[in-house]
Parts: C-alpha cells; structure tokens; sequence
C-alpha cells in the first residue's frame, strides 16, 4: 500500500463505501436471479407449465401489441425451460 | 356553457361544497409556519431571512398534501372513465382539473401567506410580491401536482408516493419563487429575471404537463 | 435491438455472456485499482485524495448516463413497444441509484479533506443529489404498482419527465449557486486534471460500464423469470378457482 498522505482515513473511507455499495448491489442482484430460476425450477417440478398456447395473457412480458412482431412461433408449445444453477 | 368549462365549474364547485379539503389544506399551511419558530428560535431577524424560504416549502407541501384528490373521486366513481371517451380530449381535461386544483387550492394558500408572513416577521412591503410570485408559481405547482396524482392513481399511500415523486421537480420553482422576494427584499439585483423564469415555468408546465399527466391516466385507466 | 425483443432469445444471450463479462470486469477493476492507486502520482495540490477522484467521477458519469439509458428505454416502452424496454429501465434504475449513492458518499469523503466540510451545495453535488431523489421516485413507483404492465408505462412516464425536468433542475440551481457563492469561491468541480491522471480514470470508467452492463443483464434476467413466475402463480389460482368451484 503507497504512502497515503495525512488524509488516507477519507481515501480507505470512500474507497470501503464504494466496494460494500457495489458489493451489495452485486449480490442483491445475483440473489434475486437464483431466487426466481429456483421458484421457476420449482413450478416446473410441480408440473405447471407455460400456457402460451391458450392463454395469451401469460408471461406478461410478452408485447400485447406485438408492433415489433417477432416471431412468437418459439412459443407455441410449452415446453419445459432448461434452467442451469 | 362548453364541456370545457362545464367541467371547470364542476370540479370547482365540488371542491368548494367538500370545503373540508381546501381548509385542512390551509391549515396544514398554518401548522406547519407556526411549527418553524419553535424550530429555529424567535430571533425575529433570522425568521425574517428565512421566512420567503419557510412560506414556499410549506405551500409546497400544503399543496401536494391536496393533490390526490385532483383524480382520485373521479376514479372512484367511474366518472373517470366516462370523462376518457368523452368529447373532451384527455390532456384537456387534465389541464381543467389541474386549473381546478390552482383555484381551489393554489390560490387560498397563496393569499394566505402574507398573514403567515406576519408571524415569521415578513417585511410588510414585501407582501404584495410575496402574493404575486405566488400566484405566478403556484399553477407550475398545480399542473405537476397532477402529473404524480395521475401516475399513482388508485394506490395505497398515494398520498406519500405522490409527494416522493414530484417534490425533487419542485426545485427550480422553489428556487426562482424564493430568489424573486429574497432579491426585493435583500437584494443583489433586481427580482424581476427570476420572477420571469418562474413565470416560464408555470407557462411551460400548463402547456406540457397535461400530456404527461393524461398519458398516465390512461395507463392506470386500461 | 428488435432481435433481441424475443425475451426466450434474450435469455439464452444472457446465458452466454454473462461468464465473460465477469471475466472482463475483474481484468477491468484489478487494472483500475492498480492504476489508481500506484501508478498514478499524487496531484500537486490534493495529494493523495485525488485517488477518491478515480471512483468519484467514473460513478458519476454512469449514475448519469443510466438514467439517460432509462430514459431512451422509457421511449422504447412508450412509442415503440418494445417488450423488453420496460424490463431495462426497472432493472436499470437500482443500479444507477447505487452509482448515484458512491458519487455523493464519495464526493462528500472527497470534500472534507479538501474544503473542510462533509457537504457543499455546489452546481454538481446538488444536482447529483436531485438525481438521486429521481431514482428512488422511480423506483417507489415499481414498487407500488402491481401489475407489471402498468409499471413499466407509469415509470416510463415519471422517467421522461423526470428527464426533461433534468436539464432545468441544473440550470436552476447553476443560477442559485452563483447568487449564494460565498467569497471564498472554491473549484467545485475539482482542480484541472492533468493528463497523467486520466489514464486511470478511464479504465476504472471501463470497468464500471462493464460492471453496469453484467449487473444489469443479470437483473433483466431476473425481472423476466420474476414476470413468468407471476404469471404462472396467477394462472395456478385460476386453475384452484375454476376447479374448485
């Protein structure tokens, strides 16, 4: 570690915010992953599945107006989602 | 009579017959300037500086305490909806019930707050631009208020999240209406470039803020 | 951008870029860190302080240049439909918050040492602050409203006002600042910056851009298998109804 002068404390200081602000951030975010692939894994597991074929209201990020119209024809059959932990 | 100002009329009159709103509006503005002093200490000087400071943030406050109410009976009752597939367009209506709010809410706490100025020392003189600044910010005031009312339409704790949102757009009004009586009051320089800043900003915000305002109406309304 | 609309397909690139990026922003960081701290010499008049300058600025710059990302995504949301659009801008706003979050932790760490005083409401600072009250408006918001759909409009709308308010917010409180300077006028911004030191400052602005763009990959992620989890938790109690009627 090089000589930090008088003011090193605010230097370490604003250094240690910094790395447990992003650390956490980091780890909320990874958390929040693995939270929902486990619960997705998991309504897999108990057999419900995606109704893209008959209910079109379903994953609702799906566009309602399908303006930039990509094809959905992936989605037609549901089918199970390989989900790797 | 146009739908326009049948409208107008309308929200006015029911404002006024709820009574009750404008006058806790008003008294909330009351409470909160007597509340300062016992903050701060009766130095009647250092009240004096910061009373054009005190009187707008309270006003601020004051008024989106109201703002809720700009949509939210219309909401409940399903008048909302009517009022989206009327011969109204939607962004109109918006600006009428944000000229609704001014008048029944903007206004009283702006002619009252030389009276409040009264307990925080105001200098007399300053008054009457105390009154019109204002009467010249308090429509930018009411026009975003609507904005945060229509973005949390029907939610709990409307009340709070509404003020979150639209406070921080607050602070170039709160900045210019509070520069305008400092300056004529304190000085340096001439009240009139922020007073016609402040000016700009209602103007701007009765222009603009009904579009935003009904784009999220009718994204709560779908 | 509408290649990438199919969130199935959005995903499966996730997958696979996730493992380089990370690659990439630990290279990224290490270097920076490196740089930062004994490569780069100590300015003549801050000393070694101006080391917090290699966190201070970068974080600013991306705690200002992800809110401008929510904001051409709230476009997105509102003008052009795009599916995914709404998904960036609610998984952006937390990590641009957290930006904002360093930039005035570490601007105020940074102001002690050199003007005496934890705070200042200087031009910048003010306006970073303001910014981050924009943020969390943005992010109450998501919060308080159930249905995804209506969310993302909403949020899309505060964002654009918030967005065009942005630039007067500044402008006014520029204005303010120059009435209420005291005599003692202080460089806010921090002294000119000697080409010698900039070097550092753009890796450690690389690695926090890499760091954004893994973060917020892996948040998209997250809000779309949130989004299906929700759906299929909804269409299950349906089922529960229909049948148990």
């Amino acid at each position: 570690m090089p000589e930090l002068g008088p003011h090193a404390a605010f230097i370490i200081a604003a250094y240690a915010v910094a790395f447990v602000a992003f650390g956490a951030l980091t780890l909320f975010t990874v958390e929040d992953d693995r939270k929902q692939r486990r619960l997705l894994m998991e309504m897999e597991r108990r057999g419900i599945r995606r109704r893209s074929a008959t209910k079109p209201a379903a994953p609702s990020v799906k566009m309602a107006k399908p303006k930039a119209a990509k094809a959905p024809s992936k989605r037609g059959t549901p089918r199970p989602r390989k989900t790797r932990s | 009579m146009s739908p326009a100002v049948a409208l107008l009329v309308r929200d006015v009159k029911l404002a006024w017959r709820e009574g009750g709103a404008i006058g806790v509006a008003l008294g909330f503005y009351l409470v909160v300037v007597v509340l300062m002093p016992f903050g701060l200490g009766p130095d009647l000087n250092l009240l004096a500086r910061i009373a054009p400071g005190m009187l707008w943030v309270a006003l601020l406050l004051a008024a989106l305490l109201s703002a809720d109410r700009i949509f939210h009976n219309d909401y409940e009752d399903g008048t909302l909806d009517v009022l989206t597939t009327g011969p109204l367009p939607l962004p109109l209506v918006a600006a009428i019930k944000s000229l609704a709010h001014w008048l029944t809410t903007g206004v009283p706490l702006a002619l009252m707050a030389p009276v409040l100025g009264l307990l925080l020392n105001l200098p007399l003189d300053a008054m009457p631009l105390l009154v019109l600044t204002m009467l010249a910010g308090t429509p930018a005031v009411s026009f975003v208020a609507a904005i945060g009312a229509s973005l949390t339409l029907g939610l709990r704790r409307s009340g709070l999240l509404l003020a979150l949102l639209v406070l921080p757009l607050y602070v170039p009004v709160l900045i210019f209406g509070v520069s305008t009586v400092s300056m004529a009051i304190v000085g340096p320089g001439s009240p009139w470039p922020p007073f016609l800043m402040l000016c700009a900003l209602s103007l701007a915000s009765i222009v603009l803020a009904p579009f935003a305002a009904a784009a999220a109406l009718r994204t709560g309304l779908r | 951008m509408i290649s990438l609309a199919n969130p199935t397909r959005f995903l499966g690139l996730v997958e696979i870029v996730v493992p380089w990026l990370t690659a990439l922003v630990v290279i990224l960081l290490g270097a920076g860190l490196y740089l930062s701290f004994f490569v780069a010499p100590p300015d003549y008049q801050q000393g070694e302080t101006v080391r917090i300058m290699y966190i201070h600025v970068p974080s600013a710059w991306l705690a200002m240049g992800i809110y401008a990302i929510i904001a051409i995504a709230a476009l997105g949301t509102l003008i052009w439909r795009h599916p995914l659009a709404d998904v960036a801008a609610k998984a952006a706003a937390p990590i641009g918050a957290t930006f904002t979050f360093v930039v005035l932790v570490t601007g105020s760490l940074w102001g002690k040492p050199m003007w005496g005083t934890y705070w200042v409401w200087d031009a910048r600072l003010t306006s970073l602050l303001v910014l981050f009250l924009l943020y969390l408006g943005l992010i109450a918001l998501w919060q308080a409203i159930e249905e995804p759909g209506r969310a993302g409009r909403a949020a899309a709308i505060l964002a654009l006002v918030g967005a065009i308010n942005l630039p007067i917010i500044k402008f006014s409180v520029d204005w303010w600042n120059t009435l209420h300077q005291p005599a003692s006028v202080f460089r806010a911004g921090g002294p000119t910056i000697d080409p010698s030191l900039l070097t550092p400052l753009f890796v450690m602005a690389a690695a926090f851009v890499a760091l954004f763009v893994l973060l917020h990959l892996i948040a998209m992620r997250a809000e779309i298998l949130r989004r299906r989890v929700r759906a299929l938790q909804q269409s299950q109690v349906e089922h529960a109804a229909l049948a148990g009627a």
